[in-house]
């Protein structure tokens, strides 16, 4: 059961063969168990999870006489998830891996809790992450990092370091991620998973606590190409209260699933094939290029001619919204307040300065930085250029191709404390993630295959504005024919 | 005593509460005077993840604005953050407008006295109000209310033009009128919906360049902005007289002193790190939004103003006066209608004169929400009956009153019960005089005698025997041709 596709619980649910409760409890029962060498989970409560099961299965009663209309309106009835502790969730804590709101308890559900709880789905609990989805290995959260399931010495990749570890150690069948240079993708790629950001606007911000709000994008994370189409159906859709998500007809991502690949055109730009790939991270990618170009797909070179300097605009545009997102962090009214301080500047600054950990208050420093007056023309206007040049590189390309692919990760997990010393080391393993972001495309990692130390290897897929069908689609049919993504660590059975 | 002879500068911004139903990027409520923070959902806490949504209502209003002063309605405007961090601002940013305001440039006539002028306005942009801290009733400790956080508030921005206290706080009053006329902002100066900050310069007269300005924050009546800023003004004049240089800084009124005060220096101006605010889209107005909005504006001031020197024959001053407020105007195109146009001289004295006395004498104002005692139609029915001569306007008068309180229900009824029809037939009012001519020798004598006076006295004699209900003029008339013969 704990391997099993969302295709195969919703069918073992719909017959059953497993009530919601037993489902969870499942679930629970291993998180119990695992969780404390993994340290995926911030919070889990067992009460309100298996509250939430029972409502799926007295539904599910209410609905048996016609388990074929139930089934095909509550597809993830039942099925449990748990979510990145970036989202809202009322009742819940909710802390975003910070001290800061370490028992902020939300009053509201975001809306993409609200989505997958409709959809009937079990939240199991809230998913440890790098403090405000700020880190690439899941270091920087306030309640510890969380432990790579193939391998307890290196990072499990961040900032949705949490979601990937649960899914990959099987304490969960999928979760909520959240995506602003290559969080969802880069811990994906570092665990064996399956996630995808979908295009920015896709999927309402609303309730997802902001890191930067112009990149933040939330997707799920699963084993495959297939739950992932499933669930971010459910996820998916125009909400009022978040004026960037865009209105559009509802999509069914699973559609085009079984679509061939015969004449899908690939792009490889060359310029994430160049010195910054391991050896082991390239001759993995290259076989899933060669897997594809057996399935019936063409590879073409192209050029992002501006790629060398996203990570440079993105550690502008990012750290100076988060340096305004998170001022709202102030001890008025919510969250952590020092205990003692002399005055209202003292407050704020014994507040910030012990909620916060200290790559936030780097980023902090350089949104503040670069957003001063006789700067910013300097680095923000400058770095906002850039970011229109990068997406008119994606479009150029896109006249060629139908979609991208390359490396989601220059190189596999690495080692705890490897890349703490040099922020800049830590921020260049999302190169080839962060232009998607700033040009606001879809892009998913896949497993497809393992490099040195028998660590996962993923590939970046990057489609067009709204192509999370045909990306899926993509993934898919490469799962079909090969099984990097069912497999798991070992000793966690 | 220099020689040196001062030119006073003033720019106004003016913050004006908009009257939407809810708050500017949320549903909650904005009425007054609830208790604290119960109007502040979600959103206008700032709790994490909360997102601004913009109010289409709030947009109307500055399009209409923007249209009342002959602005351009910019198509495609920004919404930016201006950082700072205070208890009162729950999101440590107050969204606002920066590098491209909805409304750009515009302007509106003033008047001082007879002479009318017109400010330039720079712009007026769309922004978020803070919330209040409350530091009287907490010991050692400060209350925070943000029921009024995320009230919506186009802020005015004047030109430079004003050169006196006095045009100053005529450029107050007449938007003050004008925003209300257009049903954009309720005008409640004691609840905060309307406020000023004056900035303020001196500079010899004839020199090009401006003197360095100090802002007055937060003026809260057209009383105290005079007050301020005359003696901002003479407080400049003295420094620099003195030779000390003025320091640009925002200063506060203190109305107990009637002084200035500076609070806060050049030097300690927050860098409040504006950038564009990436939750809101670009706010677009398209040419048919413009003209949606222009559809449901009323007639403006100005053209009134105008309509009234034109069709009713009033004079520019009348016709000003009149236009004062919507509710002013309406009142008196009532009564005219009532009365009938041929009237209208005669509606304008009497709207100007004896309501808008009495209104003042009450401490009334003709404004939304204050019904006029006396409807348009009871006062036309006064003004009938002075002109097809059945009232004296001393007559009239009294009438007036006693309709003013509620007495009756018309003129007619009011005339008929006191017996107040004017006598006008000539030869009662003869017999009247012959009787007072026989009874007052002596002043008849004096008359004779080239003392204007006793004609006068005689005037007055005949009224008295005709309990006043002769026409004075008729009375004279006739007198002046007895005394002749």
């Amino acid at each position: 059961m704990i391997n099993a596709s969302l295709k195969e619980l919703s069918a073992a649910l719909a017959q059953r063969k497993i009530s919601a409760v037993e489902l969870a409890t499942l679930f629970l029962n291993r998180i119990e168990r695992l969780n404390p060498a993994l340290n995926a989970f911030i919070t889990t409560d067992r009460e309100k999870t298996l509250a939430q099961a029972q409502r799926s299965d007295d539904a599910r009663k209410v609905g048996a006489g016609d388990t074929v209309a139930f089934q095909s309106k509550a597809p993830l009835s039942g099925i449990p998830l748990a979510h990145k502790d970036i989202f809202c969730t009322q009742g819940w804590r909710t802390t975003c891996g910070s001290k800061m709101l370490a028992n902020f308890v939300s009053p509201y559900d975001a809306h993409v809790v609200e989505r997958m709880a409709t959809a009937g789905m079990v939240t199991l609990g809230k998913l440890n992450m790098d403090e405000f989805a700020m880190g690439s290995s899941n270091e920087t959260s306030f309640f510890g990092a969380v432990k790579n399931p193939w391998d307890v010495s290196r990072v499990p990749g961040g900032s949705s370091g949490g979601s990937a570890a649960a899914i990959a150690a099987r304490l969960a069948p999928a979760a909520t991620g959240t995506d602003t240079g290559g969080s969802i993708r880069q811990p994906a790629a570092l665990c064996g998973l399956t996630g995808i950001k979908p295009t920015y606007g896709v999927v309402s911000r609303y309730g997802m606590i902001a890191f930067a709000s112009s990149l933040d994008q939330a997707g799920p994370m699963a084993k495959s190409a297939e739950d992932c189409a499933l669930l971010l159906t459910a996820m998916a859709g125009f909400d009022t209260r978040d004026s960037t998500s865009l209105e559009r007809p509802a999509e069914d991502y699973s559609r085009d699933l079984n679509q061939p690949l015969t004449g899908l055109k690939i792009g490889l730009p060359k310029e994430f094939f160049g010195d910054g790939m391991d050896a082991d991270v390239r001759s993995a990618v290259e076989a899933a290029l060669d897997e594809y170009r057996k399935l019936g797909a063409t590879t073409v070179e192209v050029s992002l001619p501006n790629s060398a300097l996203s990570v440079p605009a993105y550690y502008v545009i990012a750290p100076a919204e988060a340096s305004s997102n998170l001022s709202r962090f102030d001890g008025v009214r919510y969250g952590y307040r020092a205990p003692e301080y002399t005055d209202l500047a003292d407050m704020y600054a014994k507040t910030r300065a012990q909620g916060f950990g200290a790559e936030v208050k780097r980023r902090i420093l350089i949104g503040t930085y670069v957003l001063s007056h006789g700067y910013y023309d300097a680095y923000y206007l400058q770095a906002q250029k850039i970011r229109r040049l990068i997406a008119a590189d994606f479009s150029a390309a896109f006249e060629q191709c139908d979609v991208i692919m390359g490396p989601t990760s220059p190189s596999v997990a690495f080692a705890f404390g490897a890349k703490n010393a040099d922020p800049v080391q830590m921020y260049l393993s999302d190169i080839y993630t962060i232009s998607t972001n700033l040009a606001g495309l879809p892009g998913m990692s896949l497993p497809c295959g393992f490099g040195n130390n028998n660590m996962p290897v993923g590939l970046q897929i990057i489609g067009h504005w709204f192509d999370e069908a045909k990306m899926l689609n993509t993934a898919h049919q490469y799962q079909q024919v090969t099984d990097w993504h069912s497999r798991m660590p070992e000793g966690l059975a | 005593m220099s020689a040196t002879k001062w030119e006073v500068v003033i720019g106004l911004e003016t913050h004006t509460q908009l009257k939407t139903q809810s708050k500017i990027f949320s549903g909650s409520s904005v009425a007054f005077g609830a208790s604290p923070n119960v109007q502040s959902s979600a959103v206008d806490i700032a709790l994490p993840g909360v997102l601004p949504v913009l109010n289409r209502e709030a947009v109307v209003c500055a399009i209409k604005f923007g249209l009342a002063v002959g602005a351009t309605i910019a198509p495609r405007s920004i919404f930016a953050r201006k950082n700072y961090f205070y208890p009162d601002l729950p999101k440590g940013y107050q969204i606002s407008q920066f590098e491209i305001p909805v409304v750009q440039g515009g302007g509106l006539a003033i008047r001082v006295g007879e002479v009318e002028k017109y400010v330039h306005l720079t712009r007026a942009h769309l922004e978020e109000d803070a919330g209040k801290s409350l530091h009287e009733d907490f010991q050692g400790k400060t209350g925070i209310d943000l029921n009024r956080a995320g009230t919506p508030l186009l802020e005015i921005v004047s030109e430079p033009d004003m050169r006196s206290s006095a045009e100053a706080v005529a450029y107050a009053k007449a938007l003050h009128a004008l925003v209300q006329w257009i049903g954009i902002c309720d005008g409640n100066m004691q609840e905060g919906s309307f406020r000023c900050d004056a900035n303020v310069s001196v500079r010899p007269v004839g020199q090009k360049e401006f003197g360095t300005r100090r802002e007055i924050k937060n003026l809260n009546s057209f009383r105290f902005m005079q007050q301020a800023i005359d003696f901002e003004v003479q407080w400049q004049i003295n420094e620099i007289e003195e030779g000390r240089a003025i320091q640009q800084a925002t200063v506060l009124f203190n109305s107990d002193t009637g002084e200035t005060r500076a609070m806060r220096s050049k030097e300690d101006a927050h860098d409040y790190r504006y950038f564009p605010d990436p939750d809101l889209l670009p706010l677009e107005i398209t040419p048919a939004w413009i003209a949606e909005v222009k559809a449901s504006l009323p007639e403006l001031p100005e053209a009134m103003k105008a309509r009234f020197e034109s069709d009713y024959g009033l004079s520019a001053y009348d016709a000003a006066t009149l236009s004062a407020s919507r509710e002013m105007a309406n009142y008196f195109e009532e009564t005219l209608t009532a009365a009938g146009r041929e009237n209208a001289k005669l509606c304008a004295n009497w709207v100007m004169g004896e309501v808008a006395g009495r209104l003042n004498k009450d401490g009334m104002e003709i404004s939304a929400g204050h019904a006029v005692p006396l409807a348009p139609t009871l006062l036309a029915g006064i003004i009938r009956r002075i002109t097809d001569n059945t009232l004296s306007n001393k007559m009239a008068r009294e009438v007036f009153d006693a309709l003013w309180v509620g007495e009756e229900k018309d003129a007619d009824a009011v005339i008929a019960a006191r017996g107040l029809t004017q006598v006008t037939d000539s030869g009662a009012i003869e017999s009247v005089i012959d009787e007072v001519l026989a009874t007052n020798a002596k002043s008849v004598e004096e008359f004779h005698a080239g003392k204007d006076k006793a004609f006068n006295s005689l005037v007055g004699q005949v009224m008295k025997a005709t309990k006043g209900k002769a026409d004075p003029q008729q009375v004279n008339d006739l007198l002046r041709k007895k005394l002749a013969t």
